[in-house]
């Protein structure tokens, strides 16, 4: 065996390792356990129970269809929130405070959902910051009902993700000539016209990566929708995690996490399809 | 609109008290935490009721600071532990996926480039449970068949690790291939015509102009793996790492402990970015 072929297998080794056993496998796993239920004598067999309780259940399919709504809202409304922000980071700011405001978006990011959203619990619960300011203002006589609503799953869904959003619209921003700008200035642009002509065409690479990638995680998020969502607020992953750790049915788990797993790849790929971009360049 | 063009003052403010908002927004919860972990109140919100280290470093019976709640602080080593695990797993996979897939030509590449992506778009849950699902078959086969203990396959410690490390070698690889991108391919040509093998020039050559991109993708992967919740809680045994712990005080037994530990996050967090931005400014 010749040197070069073997770095080949050397570098070959561990990544096959590392997909087939804990990536392809998995998944296959996944989909076998899926169509099998297991009877009171602990036999598996063959089944297409899992997949027809879903049809036919009303709750589980509609949350579906809920999860996929509410996510496709939370991807625009963080597109919306941070589409200024990126641009004043990298067009309008002087330059000497770009470092420390774009360091500071990375903080929360850091510190973790978990204790962001427990964060945003204590704000919007009834003795939260919220309520207990506009109660001192004299605005409120009773607390309102903000957490355990859609609000405040929404509000949880948007802060955990939108960093995920804002970063891949930055870099792209960095990469717009100043000149370009300046040149539809001159020439008697409207601002309206030069976002819509310039600005956005321009970060389009950016704003489809940060939204592939805020969708797959607010899509299969738990966290915001369990600690800060209602009881009329469903998402499909609660679903999942009662079927694995509730009710201990694994088999109709892994078919509801199938499920999830087609809802999320169609989305992506026609997210894909529609602005021409590749899978590949989702990541950088 | 830019830098270079001058604006009417209302746009020019109007934009201003945008960005303030969304960074107030941004810093709420951080602050809101932060200063409630002071607070001299045995419930986690308002109102405030004075100053107290109590949930720092009380240990009376219905107050039980940070430092004295062994279980809260187990679960902070639980969650280092498995942070430095799997940090260097998926660094070291990571870097050598970087290089099989940037510098080789091979059968399916493409295919293979793939799966290694794929954990971009899976949501962290579907890599939990498929990974659970499949440890618990193959350790139910060993125990059956072989008649020897499997509690490697089954949830604790190490499945945590492996679970984390699937995705954790993807953002790895990401990190470490950009940089590999600007590698100039005639230095290792040099180090080859001068009879290095390959693995050498590797070692000598592409690893230290790889050093930066590893460093930042340990660091990375370090913190994706202490905060992590969606794909641990499916894979973890008796022993809970802090986002789990915390989760479940949340629901069941909150006090303002959680406050105390959640200030400490936001704090070394700080410090580190702190560090960082002036390290960046010093270059």
């Amino acid at each position: 065996m010749s040197g070069n072929k073997k770095a080949f297998y050397f570098l070959l080794l561990p990544v096959l390792l590392w997909l087939v056993l804990l990536i392809i496998i998995p998944h296959i796993d996944l989909f076998i356990n899926s169509f099998k239920v297991v009877d009171d004598n602990g036999n598996s067999t063959w089944s297409l129970a899992n997949y027809s309780d879903f049809f036919s259940d009303k709750i589980y399919w509609r949350t579906y269809i809920n999860t996929a709504l509410y996510a496709i809202g939370v991807t625009i409304l963080a597109f919306i929130v941070t589409f200024p922000v990126a641009f004043y980071l990298t067009k309008v700011v002087s330059k000497k405070y770009a470092g420390f405001f774009t360091l500071l978006l990375l903080i929360p990011l850091w510190v973790g959902e978990l204790v962001t959203i427990y964060g945003w619990m204590i704000i919007l619960g009834d003795h939260g910051v919220i309520n207990e300011t506009l109660m001192w203002l004299g605005i409120i006589k009773k607390p309102i009902k903000l957490l355990y609503t859609d609000f405040s799953m929404i509000i949880g869904l948007l802060y955990m993700s939108m960093l995920f959003m804002i970063v891949p619209i930055m870099t792209t921003l960095d990469s717009l000539d100043d000149s370009l700008i300046e040149a539809a200035s001159d020439l008697g642009a409207s601002k309206w016209t030069i976002i819509w002509r310039i600005v956005i065409p321009h970060s389009m690479p950016g704003i489809v990566n940060g939204s592939i990638i805020v969708f797959m995680l607010v899509i299969g998020d738990y966290v915001a929708p369990n600690i800060l969502g209602g009881k009329s607020s469903l998402w499909f992953t609660e679903q999942i995690y009662d079927q694995f750790l509730s009710t201990f049915n694994w088999n109709e788990g892994s078919a509801f996490g199938f499920l999830l797993l087609i809802l999320s790849s169609v989305i992506v790929w026609v997210a894909l399809k529609i602005s021409g971009q590749k899978l590949e360049k989702v990541g950088q | 609109m830019i830098r270079s063009l001058p604006s009417t003052p209302l746009y020019k403010n109007g934009y201003r008290v945008y960005i303030a908002l969304f960074f107030i927004f941004l810093v709420l919860p951080l602050l809101t935490i932060s200063v409630l972990a002071f607070n001299d109140s045995n419930f986690i919100a308002l109102p405030w009721k004075g100053f107290s280290l109590d949930w720092f470093f009380a240990n009376t019976d219905n107050r039980v600071g940070l430092f004295y709640d062994d279980d809260l602080l187990r679960s902070i080593w639980v969650s280092l532990l498995t942070a430095f695990v799997m940090a260097i797993l998926s660094t070291v996979v990571g870097t050598i996926a970087s290089l099989l897939f940037e510098q080789e030509k091979f059968k399916f590449k493409g295919l293979l480039y793939f799966f290694a992506i794929a954990p971009l778009i899976i949501p962290g849950v579907i890599l939990g449970i498929s990974i659970l699902v499949s440890s618990t078959y193959v350790g139910n086969i060993i125990s059956d068949k072989f008649h020897i203990d499997a509690s490697f396959f089954s949830p604790g410690f190490w499945l945590v690790v492996l679970g984390q490390f699937s995705f954790g070698a993807t953002y790895a690889m990401l990190m470490v291939g950009a940089r590999l991108k600007r590698f100039d391919p005639t230095l290792e040509e040099a180090a080859l015509s001068l009879k290095a093998t390959r693995l050498q020039s590797i070692y000598y050559i592409t690893i230290p102009f790889l050093k930066p991109a590893i460093i930042g993708a340990f660091a990375v992967t370090f913190l994706i793996s202490f905060s992590n919740f969606n794909t641990t809680i499916f894979l973890v045994g008796s022993d809970p790492t802090l986002p789990v712990e915390m989760f479940s005080r949340i629901k069941y037994s909150s006090t303002p402990v959680l406050n105390a530990v959640s200030f400490m996050i936001v704090l070394v967090v700080s410090i580190i970015a702190m560090i960082n931005l002036f390290m960046s400014r010093k270059n």
